[in-house]
């Protein structure tokens, strides 16, 4: 195992990722767990956070604390200012043509409920169809059934091979003129297959269907661009890619997001309200009632000037690298069965064991510091797919080392052990 | 490990591979349905209760190996007791895994259940141990027909 190891590390210094320099940013990485380092494989759920994230967060409530987009006073002009600063600083992130194309969210989860409801209501009718994959987290599944028991359609399910890979031929089948959206995960968050989304896109366009992309778990791991994708919508969360909890974008094209009626009201969203009748504001402000969540906001802007300044092919040299050296490594446990075997895959080694239960796994990694995630991560649908009840996941983010692979090897051979 | 295996001790991880009485009783009175859905951890309880006395019990289904151990030792201790006893033993083994028993623990009077002792050290999976134990109990009080203990 070492010499995998050795091999990869020599990969990575090739193409400069500096991995140690990267953790010295994300403070909580230094920390002990029951006396042993930290090592952190759940960043499918949540990634940690840099310094300079923290940093904006104290100081907006230290320096700024105001409310914005009313106020005439001088911190308001100036949270207004830097809040709004972020929407452009997203806008550029992700190659969007313009700003008002950015609607901040609490969430990816939200960012789809956005679109279920408004889109939703506007387009799907009785008999109509919303159509999901095989492999898509709870977020992009629940809110399309609740649009599709209030319309009267129909949720049709595009199914997926026995590695978890989305059949196109099934796609290209279920794409007909009562489909009126499509919504795909840009990455499986229980399997960690990158999806062919850029050609799924053409295939709905050409029938002149829109598309959403739940991008939670793309997003972390490589740079998007929405105009190279030409999705209609892009949904991300903050807190999975570096940045605070609370917030995140809905990136719609502006054409798409012009024609949708409001979604929650309230101040800020509205143009002048009388009893009568009430006008609303342009997009993006027509989705955003209420204050917002200033803080992490502007904290995400600190995430993104950060992500920034990263050597993104050498971040993806680095994760692949990791992924490799993980899954040949756990393929040598003779008890162990990876689940999701695409050939384009992120980040994520999703594993059963004979006569262990992913939680027993889980309790006994945790012993020796090491965090994953057991369960059903919210696709029970994926779960059922394969006829099991959940797996144990381990999820890698940039800052992960060659170094905790081994260690997740050897707290697995503990596992074996425990239950031998 | 010492604290792996005050979790994980011998007589839980036997219970587990060779679980007893894992099977379904076909005349059973009570069939209780015991789920957490988060964990996936799922099973099915069949009781026999003739007069106020369990004369026989069985379980089926799959989980961790917790909660099947749980279940396992569950049904060979309920044999022939009566529902004031199923309950008293109820409040003890809740009482040991959620660590309210501290310094008190009574081995003896414990016995087989003594194994569970180490759970109340591992806060999350206290639900995995106590959820046969509510199926159980539910199943007594002719309660719903599905228990969760999340």
């Amino acid at each position: 195992m070492s010499s995998v190891a050795h091999e990869h590390t020599s990969l990575a210094v090739e193409t400069g990722f500096d991995v140690e320099r990267i953790r010295n940013d994300f403070p909580i990485l230094k920390r002990l767990i029951r006396g042993k380092p930290l090592v952190y494989l759940d960043n499918a759920a949540t990634s940690q956070k840099p310094q300079v994230v923290i940093d904006a967060l104290v100081e907006y409530y230290q320096t700024e604390n105001s409310n914005i987009h009313r106020g005439v006073h001088f911190l308001s002009e100036l949270a207004t200012q830097a809040y709004e600063d972020v929407r452009v600083k997203a806008q550029r992130f992700i190659n969007a043509s313009q700003s008002r194309e950015i609607v901040f969210v609490r969430g990816a989860t939200e960012a789809i409920n956005l679109v279920a409801s408004s889109f939703g209501r506007a387009n799907v009718k009785e008999g109509d169809e919303v159509l999901i994959s095989g492999m898509e987290h709870h977020s992009n599944i629940v809110p399309w059934q609740l649009l599709c028991d209030q319309r009267g359609a129909h949720l049709r399910v595009i199914p997926i091979t026995d590695a978890g890979e989305i059949r196109l031929e099934e796609y290209e089948r279920l794409l007909t003129d009562r489909t009126k959206i499509v919504a795909l995960a840009h990455v499986s968050n229980a399997l960690g297959t990158v999806n062919p989304i850029r050609q799924m896109i053409q295939m709905a366009h050409r029938k002149g269907i829109p598309v959403l992309v739940d991008g939670a778990q793309g997003i972390p791991h490589f740079r998007v661009d929405v105009r190279d994708l030409n999705c209609d919508f892009y949904a991300f969360s903050s807190h999975k890619m570096f940045g605070p909890t609370g917030v995140g974008i809905l990136y719609g094209k502006q054409e798409m997001l012009e024609a949708m009626p409001p979604y929650q009201g309230g101040g800020d969203m509205i143009r002048s309200v009388s009893f009568e009748r009430t006008t609303f504001h342009d997009i993006p402000y027509r989705f955003e009632a209420g204050t917002p969540n200033i803080a992490d906001g502007i904290a995400f802007g600190a995430t993104l000037d950060y992500l920034n300044k990263l050597d993104w092919q050498a971040v993806s040299g680095h994760e692949h690298a990791l992924l490799e050296h993980a899954t040949e490594a756990v393929s040598t446990i003779r008890e162990l069965r990876i689940i999701g075997t695409a050939k384009e895959k992120a980040g994520v080694v999703s594993f059963v064991m004979d006569e262990v239960h992913p939680h027993d796994i889980g309790t006994i990694l945790d012993q020796e510091g090491i965090a994953i995630r057991t369960g059903h991560h919210c696709a029970q649908p994926v779960m059922n797919r394969f006829g099991i009840p959940a797996t144990a996941r381990a999820s890698f983010a940039f800052y992960n080392t060659h170094e905790e692979v081994d260690r997740l090897v050897w707290g697995i051979q503990k596992v074996v052990e425990v239950f031998k | 490990m010492s604290d792996l295996r005050s979790l994980y001790q011998e007589i839980i991880l036997d219970h587990n591979k060779n679980p007893r009485n894992f099977k379904k009783l076909t005349d059973a009175t009570k069939t209780v349905e015991g789920f957490n859905p988060l964990c996936g951890d799922h099973y099915m309880l069949y009781l026999k209760v003739e007069e106020g006395v369990i004369k026989d019990i069985a379980f089926q289904g799959s989980g961790c190996a917790i909660s099947k151990a749980s279940a396992s030792i569950m049904t060979t201790i309920l044999k022939e007791k009566t529902k004031a006893e199923a309950e008293r033993l109820f409040e003890t083994f809740h009482k040991l895994v959620t660590g309210e028993l501290a310094g008190e623990v009574n081995f003896e009077e414990l016995g087989k259940l003594a194994a569970f002792a180490g759970v109340s050290e591992f806060p999350v999976r206290v639900k995995c141990a106590s959820l046969p134990w509510h199926a159980m109990r539910s199943a007594l009080d002719e309660k719903a027909e599905t228990v969760s203990t999340e």
